[in-house]
């Protein structure tokens, strides 16, 4: 039984390769990266491991620690990430359900990421090689690791099933994963500017303990108190073991084989639960009384395109996503600004990054539109209707944040002459954004997220199309905003103010230009490819 | 700066129109809908291998064939979702490639198996597709209540078409396609997961829009609705027009199901499958 599960495992694995050469150099890309973070992974833990074990270990564990909680934690922001097994696909099968445990376990191990941790986890052990009894304790330990990183992804996912089957709270829980996930930045900037300060040596302030020192006994309490939690306990055996500490190393041992036995238990019991219980969705219906936007603009296609595409902007998770990133983005320069030192003068980039979040998003709407395209191509919507449409709401929500951005960071850090400037450069970037947008999108389609879908959820295969359209758009973005963008520089670092009145000039031209040019090259594109680009989203469903 | 021909998933496009072909006749300027030599490729399949159709005015038509026929492909073609390889379509006598506008505002479309925009409600979906189709305000308004009304949705009008169940989903489609009063309605499997009361209003309310001069092309594999609703029927397998007219015509003196599989062929019997019989059933 467990091996008919890896076989059909592996039976889907070849099957999505066959569908698509973009899939296999998905793959190929997946494997090679995974190759990569292993080479540098196991590097970096001998290495260490040879000049100081007991530090090299604490890393270790700590960072063991994050991948066991990410592997519990990530699937239920990312639902679906691998639903090829979805345990409700052999709900009509009488199959007992230890066998189908045994057999989704082992299926759950074959797969990129599984392999991955696998081998990292195995190879990074060797950072005791100079310890054989410590080494075998690590290689034990990597193999306990492995076993809850998958069964407790298991047991979590199924666990939450019903939770997750409602829209509501999958589409709560997925804006609110883009919190923790902007938190990194912060963190490690944190972590970087305390080694920066850290080599430096002389150090700016003087405290009792130096910042670099500050870092190292950070790691050491956080190790501390990670080895006794279920996820870092498997990786913080080894250095129990070399230490000569063997009850703590007896007691670590119990934390693994207890959680371990808890997560099988929890997993068996919902599985029992998930498979005598139909999907659906649970959830309210969510109701909105009139038509909302539909109501408020002219009664053109215009106007429609306009009002369905600012009702997603809010409605759909997928665009909702982005959208929260756009205020959240001053917050996260702040934390970087604090903790780094890097000046108030950081701010100044606030509003043009906004300005490119917001001017890029659009260059996959007719991805995300998904088929539901095909009511444009069957209404025949002119070329220009849906391209202003998609514009419109954009440039509206657009400018007044963009400007609003560069009066604030002009305001915090007090360079009032940098306003032109920044102005110009935020300005000339939301334009040719959204200009170039409005050409890619009708003549590159990516797949993205399904409706429905979590944001975070990349589709398989997709990622090498991805990058490589959106690496175009970007260069194009970068090449038609480079003069306003090399005139506000001049204008920021002194060299004459007349540089950042200049700036503004060129960025407000090049906006209004690329806008309409791109518009109006869009909605030719458009209107001649409409069947193509609806077959093209169609393939990706 | 045109970069033709490149697409980054998925197949070739063949960006130009096609040149009109002399050696196809013309199309049919009093059908409704007439297509000519519709052909179309993916990959190694071919899917549809040259279909000629004429849809006569005022009928109600059943296309009808075996799953992977061709039946979806080839309504695709006629209305302008899908660019054939081959072979042209005209809806009354309004070139489909050539005049895309004019076609396409003649034309009511349920496609099968594409999604919505379902994150607007009922009543929001209808009006985007009113006001898409270049409708005025107080029109689509009025429209739209009738067309809930009609469909039986006045209650889910401010719930979100996502949370919609199959059927409800599928008479919303309906609406949509209703809204902008088409000459020419082309409905791929409009029954599917439709419960039967609704499934009998649906049926009179395209009745009376064949009675009042419109015309209806389904497609379907209930061979009994078909023969019960339609005028006409094609049928099709593996790419081509197996046969052709009034119902009364294609089906003679057998029902329209008998027919079908005389046609298609490919009935297998149950021999083979001796090991299902229940022990305790068989004697």
């Amino acid at each position: 039984m467990v091996a008919h599960f890896v076989r059909l495992k592996l039976t889907l694995l070849a099957n999505t390769l066959r569908r698509s050469v973009w899939q296999t150099i998905g793959l190929a890309v997946a494997l090679l990266y995974g190759l990569t973070v292993i080479t540098f992974l196991v590097g970096a833990a001998v290495v260490g491991g040879r000049a100081d074990p007991a530090l090299t270990g604490q890393v270790l564990t700590v960072v063991g620690a994050a991948v066991v909680l990410g592997w519990w934690v990530v699937p239920l922001f990312a639902f679906g990430v691998d639903s090829t097994l979805d345990p409700l696909r052999f709900a009509t099968y009488a199959i007992p359900r230890r066998r189908l445990l045994a057999g989704l376990a082992a299926a759950g191990a074959v797969s990129v990421p599984a392999v991955v941790t696998l081998l990292a986890g195995l190879g990074a052990a060797f950072a005791w090689a100079s310890d054989p009894v410590a080494l075998l304790a690590a290689l034990l330990g990597a193999v306990a690791a492995f076993a809850l990183c998958v069964v407790g992804s298991r047991a979590t996912t199924t666990l939450l099933a019903p939770l997750l089957d409602s829209r509501r709270y999958r589409e709560i829980l997925m804006v609110v994963a883009i919190v923790p996930l902007l938190a990194v930045g912060p963190f490690f900037a944190w972590l970087g500017s305390s080694a920066d300060r850290q080599v430096d040596g002389s150090g700016v302030t003087v405290t009792t303990t130096g910042p670099g020192e500050e870092l190292l006994s950070g790691i050491t309490t956080l190790a501390g108190i990670a080895s006794w939690t279920p996820f870092g306990a498997p990786w913080a055996l080894a250095g129990a073991v070399h230490d000569g500490a063997w009850p703590a190393a007896l007691a670590r041992l119990a934390v693994v084989v207890v959680t371990l036995a808890a997560a099988v238990v929890v997993w068996d019991r919902s599985l029992a639960r998930t498979l005598v219980t139909p999907r659906g969705d649970g959830a309210a219906t969510a109701s909105r009384r009139g038509l909302g936007w539909f109501a408020r603009v002219p009664a053109t296609p215009t106007g429609a395109v306009a009002a369905r595409c600012a009702t997603y902007w809010v409605r759909d998770p997928r665009y909702a996503a982005s959208l929260a990133l756009v205020p959240l983005l001053p917050v996260v320069l702040v934390a970087v600004a604090l903790s780094s030192g890097a000046g108030t003068e950081l701010f100044l980039v606030v509003a043009p990054t906004a300005a490119f979040i917001l001017g890029i998003g659009l260059s996959n709407d007719v991805g995300y539109d998904n088929t539901a395209f095909a009511l444009h191509v069957a209404a025949g919507v002119p070329g220009r209707a849906d391209r202003w449409g998609r514009v419109i709401p954009v440039a509206v929500v657009g400018v007044p944040l963009v400007v609003a951005f560069a009066v604030a960071a002009v305001l915090v850090s007090g360079r009032w002459d940098a306003l032109p400037a920044v102005l110009g450069t935020s300005l000339g970037v939301l334009g040719v954004g959204v200009g170039v947008s409005s050409v890619a999108s009708a003549r590159l389609v990516y797949p993205v997220p399904k409706p429905g879908e979590s944001a975070f959820k990349t589709p398989q295969g997709a990622t090498v199309a991805t990058m490589v359209a959106q690496a175009v758009a970007f260069a194009i973005v970068a090449v038609l905003t480079a003069p306003t963008v090399v005139l506000a520089l001049l204008g920021l670092f002194g060299v004459g103010s007349g540089y950042g009145w200049a700036a503004l000039a060129v960025g407000l031209v090049s906006a209004v230009v690329a806008l309409v040019v791109g518009v109006r090259w869009g909605a030719r594109v458009y209107e001649r490819r409409q069947p193509e680009l609806l077959a093209q989203v169609t393939a990706f469903s | 700066m045109t970069c033709s021909g490149i697409t980054l998933y998925g197949g070739r496009v063949s960006t130009p129109t096609f040149p009109s072909t002399p050696d196809l006749p013309p199309p049919d300027p009093a059908a409704a809908l007439s297509v000519r030599g519709l052909w179309k490729r993916f990959g190694d399949k071919i899917a549809v291998a040259g279909i000629d159709l004429d849809v006569p005015a005022g009928s109600f038509f059943g296309l009808v064939g075996p799953n992977g026929a061709g039946k979806t492909t080839s309504l695709s073609m006629a209305t302008g979702l899908l660019r054939p390889d081959f072979g042209t379509a005209a809806v009354h006598g309004t070139d489909l490639w050539a005049r895309p506008d004019e076609a396409k505002a003649m034309l009511g479309i349920l496609p099968d198996g594409l999604r919505l925009f379902d994150r607007l409600t009922g009543a929001q979906l209808l009006t985007y597709a009113g006001l898409l189709h270049g409708l005025d305000r107080a029109t689509v308004a009025d429209r739209t209540e009738d067309l809930l009304r009609a469909m039986d949705l006045v209650a889910d009008r401010d719930n979100l078409v996502v949370d919609y169940s199959a059927g409800m989903t599928k008479k919303i489609a309906l609406a949509g396609a209703m809204i902008h009063a088409p000459r020419v309605l082309v409905l791929d499997e409009p029954f599917e997961a439709v419960d039967p009361v609704s499934a009998a209003n649906i049926r009179d309310i395209l009745r009376r829009y064949v009675d009042d001069g419109g015309t209806v092309v389904v497609s379907s594999h209930v061979m009994d609705l078909v023969q019960r609703m339609c005028s006409h029927v094609a049928i099709i397998a593996g790419g081509h027009v197996l046969d052709v007219g009034t119902v009364d015509a294609v089906r003679g003196e057998q029902s329209l199901e008998d027919r079908f599989v005389d046609l298609v062929g490919g009935r297998k019997g149950s021999e083979g499958l001796e090991w299902l019989r229940t022990s305790s059933g068989s004697s």
